[in-house]
């Protein structure tokens, strides 16, 4: 099992639903995100593109935050989702240094914090709560294992990129371009 | 023209709009690391050579402030924490591919152990002291008679403490300033430099401060050629890395980092240990000041400008 998500960045119109669903659902504190949206301009007018997305962490299969993290409070569970224990972690940032996505924030109660893919929605066969609303339905979330599940089919005849490949932290977070 | 931005509305503290996570602590903390490592290493070495009444400001004396070093280091540390009070999770597990882990665990042995050496001297500085406890005697009389293997624990805990210090950074492959594995030998050249210039400075003995600036000379030599070696191979290196070196050679950090560390932590302190060598008479305290003082602004600068540097947005 590899959980994962797609982004279609040709229908997200960046209303940041799945930002506010998120704080809603996982009860993030204000000024706090575990997801969040990204423009990018490229060109000169009138020859300009705009790329919307909606990033969050990337589920590495090489996490950089899971190496360094000194008392193992930074996890990987089954389906490949990076998790902190809160109870393991002290708060001493080295996860934060070491993400190349800046999808960790130290939380006002002293762990650190970041993205869980929604894992007790999907435990019970639900949707993240940021897939479960976007308004475009631009989130695809799934098993890439499973040939038939929602992300699988929606990478499968799209192009598609992920952030940073050169970090070398093989993200799941795909991009559809 | 491309311009990324965050437009959902992040304000993360420490975190947006750049890193700002590690203050002071750290760099404090790496840099008290590697001069205790770096005094550690030269008392052991010079136990292990049996040569201790060459150097005994560095085997005695000097060993006192290791325990305090350490000790100010570990407390800026724990500053640092933010969920303070689950610290002793880091001595729950061992993680063998985190650095902080190795670190965690070589400072639980070498702190108490710095202690020991440093207490095993005591009574030749306080010739009245008493150990009250008839089984302190004892210990005493038996570290004393087991130098030799107390110095090789030692000797091999000052290498990891130093080298772990600038592996701690070098292991971030998220920050391209600090991803160069030279980090981890010119972090334990630092430490060990401003351990010499430390010895250097409190030595009464005139052969010793002799010595120890001699040495203190060879290791800024070899940091300047480090620091040179580190910045031809981020430029020769992947756009990020180019990047991270312009931080230092026309960037924001050129003026603090060429100054504080290059000419006034490295440059004048070397051209003083030269002068002293040819017998002009310089003032220890100059040179040895010079050499601490940049090698904890290198830290500091090397922790601030790191942050800065990333691969996307």
């Amino acid at each position: 099992m590899r959980y994962a998500m797609a982004v279609d960045t040709k229908k997200c119109v960046g209303c940041s639903d799945c930002v506010v669903a998120c704080q809603t659902e996982n009860n993030v504190p204000l000024g706090y995100a575990r997801d969040w949206i990204t423009e990018t301009v490229a060109g000169t007018y009138p020859n300009v593109e705009i790329e919307i997305r909606s990033e969050r962490c990337n589920h590495c299969e090489n996490a950089p935050c899971v190496r360094c993290c000194p008392t193992g409070a930074s996890h990987i569970v089954e389906g490949g989702i990076v998790l902190v224990d809160h109870d393991k972690c002290i708060g001493c940032g080295a996860c934060i240094e070491a993400c190349p996505y800046d999808a960790r924030y130290p939380h006002p109660d002293g762990y650190v914090d970041k993205c869980t893919f929604c894992i007790h929605r999907v435990e019970k066969g639900e949707d993240p709560a940021c897939v479960a609303v976007c308004p475009t339905h631009c989130l695809h979330f799934g098993d890439l294992d499973d040939p038939n599940s929602d992300v699988s089919k929606a990478i499968a005849d799209r192009k598609w990129k992920v952030l940073a490949p050169e970090a070398g932290t093989k993200p799941q977070i795909y991009y559809l371009i | 023209m491309k311009e990324e931005l965050i437009v959902s509305g992040r304000n993360i503290p420490g975190v947006d709009p750049h890193l700002t996570l590690w203050h002071w602590q750290i760099p404090l903390y790496l840099f008290l690391g590697g001069l205790a490592a770096g005094l550690v290493f030269f008392s052991s070495l010079y136990v292990i050579m049996g040569k201790e009444d060459k150097a005994p400001t560095a085997v005695k004396w000097a060993s006192f402030i290791t325990p305090v070093a350490l000790v100010i280091g570990l407390l800026a540390l724990f500053l640092d924490l933010r969920h303070k009070l689950f610290f002793w999770r880091l001595y729950t597990t061992i993680r063998l591919q985190s650095p902080m882990s190795w670190g965690a665990w070589t400072l639980l042995i070498i702190t108490p152990l710095s202690f020991v050496w440093s207490a095993s001297y005591l009574r030749e500085l306080v010739p009245q002291w008493d150990w009250k406890f008839k089984w302190l005697y004892a210990a005493e009389t038996w570290v004393i008679k087991n130098r030799k293997p107390f110095a090789w624990v030692m000797i091999v805990l000052s290498v990891i403490l130093g080298i772990y210090t600038g592996i701690l950074l070098s292991a971030f492959n998220a920050r391209p300033l600090w991803n160069t594995s030279i980090l981890g030998p010119l972090f334990l050249t630092s430490g060990l430099s401003t351990g010499a210039a430390t010895i250097m400075w409190m030595s009464k003995d005139h052969e010793e401060k002799n010595l120890f600036g001699r040495i203190d000379l060879l290791l800024i030599t070899i940091e300047i050629f480090f620091i040179i070696h580190m910045f031809m191979g981020f430029l020769a290196s992947s756009a990020v890395q180019i990047e991270a070196a312009k931080l230092f050679l026309g960037g924001p950090f050129t003026v603090s980092f060429w100054s504080f560390v290059m000419i006034l932590g490295l440059l004048v302190p070397a051209f003083l240990e030269i002068l002293e060598w040819k017998g002009y008479k310089i003032p220890a305290a100059v040179p040895a000041f010079l050499v601490l003082f940049g090698g904890f602004m290198f830290r500091l600068l090397m922790v601030e400008a790191g942050q800065l540097t990333r691969y996307l947005y």
